[in-house]
């Protein structure tokens, strides 16, 4: 189900789940909150309830693949990791992101 | 997320919960971890976490409406709002369920008959085992042929029986007839000769009593008769204590030993038998208490093996061809000369699967059946077509809601997932209402075929076959008519859609195009119906009007059987002209006379002739015979041409005398006057061959069907006949109603004797059942041919009823700037004929190309038939043009300024 890509807020959230998936390898949600907050120096604060079930509808459009796993505190967690397909959405996404802010920027400026 | 694994999150809801419930929990506890090192005491560190993650449960649901619930819930909305949409336009609705019910009922009907007569499996253990063993074609054999089984004589099956490995058993059948009265009008059971094993070889056994078995078939063969479970429900009432209870055949008397379950009835698929006597039996009933058993000429047998384990279909054929000689040389009659002899120990056997039975039906039916089907599949294809078109024209109208829906970001699937749900509705209700429609029509299409001469007895059910393929066809023409317009309305961009709404003046033509090529493929398919439909027509009407020789109309047959009553061999002669007599004394009765066998009653007897003296064996010139007595040319109203008929001077002291046809003349006396001329008959070996003086030529006349092209026919008088049997048909041509005539001839007829039988039927009805297939595939492809033009007619309609829409405001300019209504009205017929056509032109092509298929159900009309291409193609083009002007009239008679003012 591809996503309108005029839908700013989820395409971002998923922008950063994909990218920090990429760059980081597998990660629970709470290690995805906590990672994303702290890359961000405060400055995005990732929205608890709405990350779970984001994490789940990618992983129906197959973006992300999961795994459960024991942390080194001995708990069971959900380990998510960027698939192929994934990576090609975090492309695009990417792109979008870039125009957007291109956009953005250039209306600031000499509007 | 693939649609099976939503499936089985469906299934697997209560893992998937804990799935999640475990990940949140980590979450938490993770959270409540970096709280209390941050220094909050463990419970409200707990608390705070949860509140961060915000409302647990519905947390949960949300996460889990992913996977099934909402799924469920937007096909369920989906359903809803397609139901809603049908319901909005009831007209639509009606159309739409009604058009695919007849297609898909129509396809059904002849699939469920194709299913009964060719795909189900005969009612018996392991039928897959089975095997028919039959001959080779071209097998050279002569002698006397009994019952639609003739195959194999009893000498034969015992030599197969002996020689054969590849079968466990071989089992022997034959087919006939059984009169159940003792005199008067008779009244017939379907009988079975069948071989002591045949029941225990095909695994049937009995529901009530015992089946025959091998013992019973002896020489005493007082053992009784099986009856079928119909049979016993008709006869007997279904009364239990029915064993022992007597059964009198062709006025034998013998007791009924058992009866079997309902599934069983016979080998023959499309007869059903009533009354099994074992193959012994047919000696007690026979005339001369012989019977065919010792005939080495004798061919009454049909015979089926059971594969022994290990042996396939194509082994035991080979096994049979290799036994062939021996069989034949251990089997030859006597009675053949040195050639005949030759030919027949040349012949080969094979074996056939035959887990499916055996069936004549299948043989004259199948074809026609598979044809028929093709005809329904193209119906309902083009009715697919119809319905994609009204659709095409309803999703244009909501083109400004579904622009909205994709500006509002519904995916493209989501939009047409609800299409295909309208579809879906709607083929699912057609489909209902065509499987209804089947049970009925298939019944119809039975009784079409079946007669009161020649009874059919299929068993229709609805099996997974039926089932399947009915829901097969509900989901095909679904996506058929369906998935094409629901991608064709999602496929532009939300903009575009918004924008024309606006104003534009002209159609836009890409979009429009699909519809065109609808409406061309349905002329084309409906062109292809419309002749063949025609084909059969011509081919029905070339047959009713071909001169067959004879007059039909207002000839009453009779059949009178008096081998029950006491008359002396020696009396028979007199006994015939005795009833000829008393015959034509009824009132009402014009004339009589007395036939061997009426024509197109599939008796026939064939020999080989020598004209002018010369010698009749291997002359290689063959001819068909009849015997008939005087006046039987005048009362069929057959023409003599020369010469005389049979006259009382024609006697079995007199000169042996014939009268033959013209081909007879043409073919073997070079077409001169064949009156004073001679020809010798062919008979056994050692014996002298008969010498006739030819006293008449009669016009042709049709001997086996009306199909068959006129043969070379003899007539003996029926009182040189110097074995006459103990039965007599006449044919009387009568005035006025049949009613009284048949009353007096029973009465006049059993003042003779009471254990006289006596049958009646009316010739021209025995000559229109000989026509049976033609007037099915003449009406049955006549009814469909009509109903696609119509359905493409329609197309045509409302596709030229759209562009003048579309293209109103256009229209309104070009009258605002001075055209006349003429031109406007030409402007729109040039449209429709540019899709009429290329539609004809392409069904032309297919046409031609598909009509070698119906070739040989085709009678004096050939497949490319150019008389029906054109009558069809024109009959098409003048009620598509017709369709047509009445859109384009009111294009015409619309106000220019009307036109332009909408907006």
């Amino acid at each position: 189900m591809p996503k309108s890509p005029n839908d700013k807020l989820q395409g971002t959230l998923t922008l950063l789940v994909l990218r920090t998936l990429e760059s980081r390898g597998p990660l629970h949600g709470y290690g995805l909150c906590e990672h994303i907050h702290a890359i961000s120096e405060d400055l995005l604060q990732v929205e608890e309830g709405s990350l779970y079930p984001a994490l789940h509808r990618m992983e129906q459009d197959q973006w992300i693949a999961s795994k459960w796993e024991v942390t080194e505190k001995g708990r069971k967690a959900k380990f998510y990791s960027i698939t192929a397909r994934g990576k090609k959405q975090l492309a695009d996404e990417h792109e979008n992101w870039a125009r957007l802010t291109r956009g953005v920027t250039r209306v600031l400026r000499y509007s | 997320m693939p649609w099976y694994v939503r499936w089985r999150n469906v299934f697997r809801e209560e893992r998937l919960n804990d799935e999640l419930e475990n990940e949140l929990q980590y979450h938490l506890a993770e959270t409540a971890d970096r709280l209390i090192a941050e220094g909050i005491s463990p419970k409200d560190a707990l608390r705070l976490a949860r509140l961060r993650l915000g409302n647990y449960s519905i947390q949960k649901e949300s996460t889990r409406d992913m996977n099934i619930a909402a799924w469920l819930d937007s096909v369920r909305a989906d359903l809803v709002y397609g139901l809603r949409q049908l319901r909005l336009s009831p007209g639509f609705t009606a159309v739409a369920v009604l058009s695919l019910a007849l297609g898909i009922g129509a396809n059904t009907a002849i699939f469920q008959l194709v299913n009964a007569i060719r795909l189900t499996t005969l009612p018996v253990k392991d039928p897959q085992q089975l095997v028919v063993i039959d001959w080779e074609k071209n097998s050279s054999r002569g002698g006397h042929w009994s019952s639609r089984s003739a195959n194999f004589t009893y000498i034969q099956w015992d030599e197969i029986r002996k020689l054969q490995q590849a079968f466990s058993d071989v089992l022997a059948w034959s087919a006939g007839r059984f009169n159940l009265t003792n005199g008067g009008e008779p009244r017939f059971a379907e009988g079975l000769f069948v071989s002591g094993n045949f029941f225990q070889a095909l695994g049937v056994h009995a529901m009530l009593g015992r089946t025959l078995t091998g013992e019973d078939d002896n020489a005493a063969c007082n053992a009784g008769a099986v009856i079928s479970y119909p049979f016993w429900k008709r006869e007997f009432g279904g009364d239990r204590s029915v064993l022992g209870r007597k059964l009198t055949l062709d006025g034998y008397s013998v007791p009924v030993i058992g009866v079997t379950p309902p599934s069983f009835f016979g080998v023959e698929v499309g007869n059903r038998y009533d009354v099994a006597i074992p193959l012994c039996a047919d000696r007690l009933l026979a005339e001369d208490k012989k019977g065919r058993i010792p005939g080495r000429m004798d061919w009454w047998l049909s015979l089926m093996g059971r594969l022994k384990p290990g042996w396939t279909v194509k082994n035991a054929s080979a096994h049979m061809r290799v036994l062939s000689p021996g069989i034949m040389r251990a089997t030859l009659p006597a009675e053949y000369r040195p050639d005949a002899a030759k030919r027949f120990e040349a012949n080969k056997l094979l074996a056939t699967e035959a887990g499916t039975g055996v069936s004549g039906l299948r043989e004259q039916y199948e074809r026609p059946l598979w044809l028929l089907m093709a005809t329904t599949g193209l119906v309902l294809l083009i009715a697919c077509a119809n319905l994609a078109n009204l659709l095409l024209a309803r999703a244009t109208v909501r083109e400004p809601e579904i622009a909205v829906r994709l500006a509002m970001g519904a995916s493209r699937w989501r939009v047409v997932r609800q299409f295909v749900a309208e579809s879906l509705l709607l083929a699912i209700v057609g489909a209902l209402l065509g499987a209804a429609l089947a049970l009925v029509l298939s019944r119809a299409l039975l009784a079409f075929i079946s007669t009161s001469e020649n009874r059919i007895f299929v068993e229709i059910t609805s099996d997974w076959r039926v089932l399947g393929f009915t829901a097969a066809l509900a989901v095909l023409t679904c996506l058929l008519f369906g998935l094409l317009p629901a991608l064709r309305s999602t496929h532009l961009s939300p903009a575009a859609a918004m924008r024309s709404e606006g104003r534009s003046v002209t159609a836009g033509r890409e979009r429009f195009s699909l519809r065109r090529a609808l409406v061309c493929t349905q002329v084309a398919l409906s062109l292809v119906l419309l002749v063949g439909s025609f084909l059969f027509v011509r081919s029905l009407h070339h047959l009713l009007t071909a001169d067959p020789g004879f007059a039909s109309e207002g000839v009453l047959q009779v059949g009178i059987d008096f081998s029950k009553a006491p008359y002396a061999k020696e009396q028979r002669l007199n006994i015939y002209r005795d009833l000829t007599e008393r015959l034509s004394a009824i009132p009402g009765v014009v004339s009589t006379a007395q036939v061997g066998f009426t024509p197109v009653s599939g008796s026939g007897w064939n020999n080989s002739v020598g004209p002018d003296g010369a010698p009749a064996a291997e002359s290689k010139k063959n001819a068909f015979f009849n015997r008939a007595s005087p006046g039987y040319f005048r009362t069929m109203g057959t023409r003599l041409l020369a010469g005389r008929e049979f006259n009382e001077h024609d006697t079995l002291s007199s000169t042996k005398v014939a009268i033959i046809n013209e081909e007879f003349a043409k073919k073997y006396f070079g077409g001169a006057n064949p009156v004073g001329h001679t020809f010798h008959l062919e008979v056994g070996a050692g014996k002298q061959e008969p010498l006739f003086q030819i006293v008449g030529l009669v016009a042709n006349t049709k001997y086996y069907s009306l199909q068959e092209d006129f043969r070379p026919i003899g007539f003996f008088p029926i009182a040189q006949d110097e074995t006459p049997g103990p039965g007599a048909d006449f044919v009387l041509r009568i005035a006025g109603s049949p009613g009284s005539v048949i009353k007096r001839a029973k009465a006049v007829v059993a003042a003779m004797s009471p254990s006289i039988s006596i049958q009646f039927r009316p010739f021209s009805e025995q000559i229109k059942e000989s026509l049976l297939r033609e007037r099915l595939m003449a009406t049955v492809s006549g009814a469909f041919g009509f109903l696609a033009a119509l359905l493409a007619t329609l197309g045509l309609y409302g596709v030229i009823a759209y562009m003048v829409a579309r293209r109103r405001k256009e229209i309104g300019v070009r009258m605002a700037l001075g055209a006349d209504r003429a031109r406007v009205v030409r402007l729109v017929l040039r449209e429709a004929m540019l899709l009429l056509t290329i539609g004809l032109a392409a069904g032309i092509v297919l046409s031609l190309w598909s009509g070698q298929a119906a070739a040989t159900l085709l009678y004096g009309v050939k497949p490319r038939d150019i008389l029906s291409l054109a009558a069809a193609s024109v009959l098409l083009a003048a009620i598509a043009l017709i369709a047509s002007y009445v859109p384009a009239r009111r294009a015409a008679a619309d106000d220019p300024m009307a036109a332009l003012r909408t907006e």
